[in-house]
């Protein structure tokens, strides 16, 4: 295979982790929604925790991202 | 078209060496720059903003709570002079059932006092006039017998012809007087 | 139509060098000033009555302050109030940037990594350095949580190590990826609009990414100013992990 397109596919294959991030993400504030709408005075106090959750979450996402941009580049 | 300004690009990238967020030609100015910019907007925001804005916010906490500590201490100070007024108006109360009631009393004493003394010189004038028709009657019964006697020695003269003596008349009138 | 041309930065005076190091005045450059002096023209024309009954936009920068103070106190307490110049800073650059950057064919500051990972850097720094100097070598709990047991402490402190070290990486890169891929977006779509209008008779469909662009402009709005906050929120808390590390 010509490394130029393995490197474009893998590019492109990385890119499947940040979908599965976007699964992750959206499951958090999904969780954090349904948990505050049951009880909202409680909501306040757990939205730090919410966004280390989330920022954790994203961590990874963003290592796939990361690769994306090494192999389409940097590794040439 | 398509095809023209994709080998356009390629040759651009390729000439810039990527993308252009990665490129480290411009590193060094960027790094300068946001340093400048940033320190000043830091500069700017703890010295300028922080005091101005959070010190307004401030000022505007303390005098909320300012006023409202004034309108509570108002508020204390009315309830205190509605308390204070109230009393005033009870004791007005008292004082002026109090004078109403010394004034019924003395007038009530007022009143007994006059009625006793009227009292006292009708009794006095009763007694007085008892004591007259009393002796008006002794004087009048006195009369009476003289009279009778009179009555009496005229009708025996008439009847007699000669007046009778005045042992006669004493004689007759003893058992009258004596009744 | 280049959709990543929008990221490129075009000298406008070039200053000199040191060493091997070119400084040059940059449109990059012109749109950090721009920031600058939006925020100070903003805050003082909005101040300059002091008054104690706001009117709109002192109100409107009022509740920017009272928005932020409440994120630094309640993620990181009263004493990460120290800090609150520095969040508000950071907050203030990065929104500012962002929303100037959807000025259409204005340039986005936060779409440059380097710019970001100084920003991320710089916190890191913040928090290493203020740790260390606030509680010694007791900053190390933050790596060695107390109540796990004891054979499971290797496998923690690494993971905790190596998800302290991703947080610049996350930082820098979230931000910056965010206005990326955003940027790239609308370009694409604003592109086809251009594309279909210059191509004969489909400029009847040029309404559709039109309306596309447009609900995506929306979109990045809110990503703005999402972003600017979650910043400034993981800011905080990476600085409450540098004020109480035994948590």
């Amino acid at each position: 295979m010509d490394p130029t397109a393995a490197r474009y596919l893998a590019a492109g294959l990385a890119c499947i982790g940040m979908g599965a991030t976007a699964i992750g993400v959206g499951s958090i504030f999904g969780q954090f929604l349904s948990g505050a709408l049951r009880n909202p005075s409680a909501a306040d106090g757990q939205r730090t925790l919410l966004f280390i959750g989330f920022a954790l979450a994203e961590v990874f996402g963003i290592v796939s991202m990361l690769a994306m941009f090494l192999l389409l580049f940097f590794f040439k | 078209m398509a095809a023209g300004t994709e080998t356009a690009t390629e040759a651009q990238t390729e000439q810039k060496g990527g993308f252009p967020p990665f490129e480290p030609e411009h590193f060094p100015s960027q790094l300068l720059w946001l340093a400048i910019t940033f320190g000043a907007i830091y500069l700017f925001v703890s010295k300028v903003f922080v005091r101005r804005v959070g010190g307004t916010i401030a000022e505007r906490a303390d005098r909320i709570s300012r006023d409202l500590d004034q309108a509570s201490a108002a508020k204390a100070r009315a309830d205190e002079a509605t308390a204070a007024h109230a009393k005033a108006l009870a004791e007005a109360r008292d004082k002026a059932q109090g004078i109403a009631r010394e004034t019924r009393d003395a007038m009530n004493a007022a009143s007994e006092a006059r009625r006793k003394t009227v009292e006292a010189d009708l009794s006095a004038k009763l007694a007085a006039s008892d004591k007259e028709i009393a002796t008006r009657k002794a004087q009048a019964m006195a009369n009476v017998s003289a009279i009778a006697q009179e009555a009496a020695a005229a009708i025996v003269a008439r009847l007699t012809g000669q007046p009778p003596t005045s042992a006669e008349i004493a004689a007759v009138q003893s058992p009258t007087g004596k009744r | 139509m280049n959709p990543i041309e929008q990221f490129e930065i075009s000298p406008l005076k070039e200053l000199g060098s040191i060493g091997a190091y070119h400084f040059i005045f940059t449109n990059s450059a012109a749109y950090m000033f721009l920031c600058v002096a939006i925020l100070v023209g903003v805050t003082l024309y909005a101040m300059r009555g002091n008054s104690l009954v706001p009117g709109r936009l002192q109100s409107a920068v009022e509740s920017v302050y009272e928005f932020i103070a409440d994120t630094v106190r309640q993620s990181a307490g009263e004493e990460g109030m120290k800090f609150f110049p520095f969040v508000f800073s950071l907050f203030a650059f990065i929104l500012l940037c962002n929303f100037i950057g959807l000025v259409p064919y204005s340039f986005t500051v936060t779409s440059q990594i380097i710019v970001t990972a100084s920003l991320a850097l710089l916190v890191f720094a913040i928090v290493i350095i203020y740790g260390f100097w606030r509680h010694g070598l007791g900053f190390l709990h933050l790596f060695a949580p107390s109540g796990a047991p004891g054979w499971l402490m290797p496998l923690i402190v690494v993971i905790e190590l190596m998800s302290f070290l991703l947080r610049p990486l996350s930082l820098s890169v979230r931000l910056f990826a965010n206005m990326l891929a955003g940027h790239i977006a609308l370009a694409v779509f604003a592109g086809f609009v251009a594309t279909l209008v210059g191509a004969g008779v489909w400029f009847v469909l040029a309404p559709l990414p039109l309306a596309m662009t447009i609900a995506l402009l929306a979109l990045e709005a809110l990503v703005a100013f999402l972003q600017a906050y979650v910043f400034a929120i993981l800011t905080c808390i990476y600085l409450n992990d540098a004020l109480h590390p035994h948590h």
